[in-house]
């Protein structure tokens, strides 16, 4: 099965290393094959090097296309982590860091 | 963009000879700050810095390559070096291979679209073996700055 969504990028700070590393690792969760398009350019979302060639700067929008037995489920997860914004719109408390609640010294 | 609008030629090392994380960036911070492209005493608040962007995880992107950066709100534009390590570095990279290029970017906090034109244009230069090879090869910061050149002449375009 073969699907494909718009996606948009809607992060201040664009595609840039981190949100691509949580690209590559939600796409390496699905067995299908998942492509990011970017005008004729089209990039496996497996590769961070690939990924940062697109050089997606916020406003971007790009053509997501999976293709898999998972495909559906691969699209929705992928399409989420651009909806949120890599999970840093509200910039400088990254979700990820459990050390960011504590009291500056 | 290209190499020469953000490398810095003096801050070039062929031969870097840290090896670990930490040191290799201070390593590379050092050459920026020799060269005169950051003031000294703003030295430790970016190593500082760009250790605790590695914390999130870690810039080796793989192919042995890392690209260790932050924004900083000392310098007026994107300043970047470019270091070579021929033992390589254990730098927690995402394929587990040593470190043996590093491209160092500090950008001015309000410039999120420079840094993203650095790093597309560092990945698609990358993405060319002969490109990789050649650059883990060199032996001299004039032969890195040469293979950048040709790099931004199209040499290596076919990746």
């Amino acid at each position: 099965m073969s699907l494909q969504q718009t996606v948009q990028v809607i992060n201040p700070q664009g595609l840039h290393a981190r949100p691509a590393d949580l690209l590559v690792r939600c796409a390496a969760s699905f067995q299908s094959n998942i492509l990011l398009q970017k005008g004729s350019e089209q990039v496996d979302c497996r590769s961070i090097l690939s990924l940062l060639t697109l050089g997606a700067t916020t406003g971007t929008e790009l053509t997501l296309v999976a293709d898999g037995d998972d495909a559906a489920e691969a699209i929705a997860a992928i399409s989420d982590l651009f909806q949120q914004g890599f999970h840093e719109i509200d910039d400088a408390t990254p979700t990820s860091a459990a050390s960011s609640n504590q009291p500056s010294t | 963009m290209k190499f020469s609008d953000f490398v810095k030629t003096s801050a070039i090392r062929a031969e870097l000879t840290s090896l670990t994380k930490e040191a290799v960036i201070e390593e590379l911070v050092q050459s920026l700050l020799d060269a005169g492209e950051i003031a000294a005493d703003q030295r430790d608040d970016i190593v500082a810095a760009i250790m605790k962007r590695e914390e999130l995880g870690s810039t080796g992107i793989g192919r042995g390559v890392a690209v260790p950066h932050t924004k900083h709100p000392s310098v007026g534009q994107l300043v970047g070096t470019v270091g070579v390590s021929d033992q390589g570095v254990d730098f927690d990279s995402l394929d587990g291979e040593r470190v043996q290029l590093f491209f160092l970017l500090i950008s001015p906090p309000e410039r999120p679209g420079d840094h993203l034109r650095a790093l597309e244009n560092i990945s698609r230069q990358l993405r060319d073996e002969t490109f990789c090879r050649f650059l883990k090869q060199s032996k001299s910061a004039d032969d890195i700055q040469q293979l950048l050149q040709e790099a931004d002449d199209n040499q290596f375009a076919a990746g």
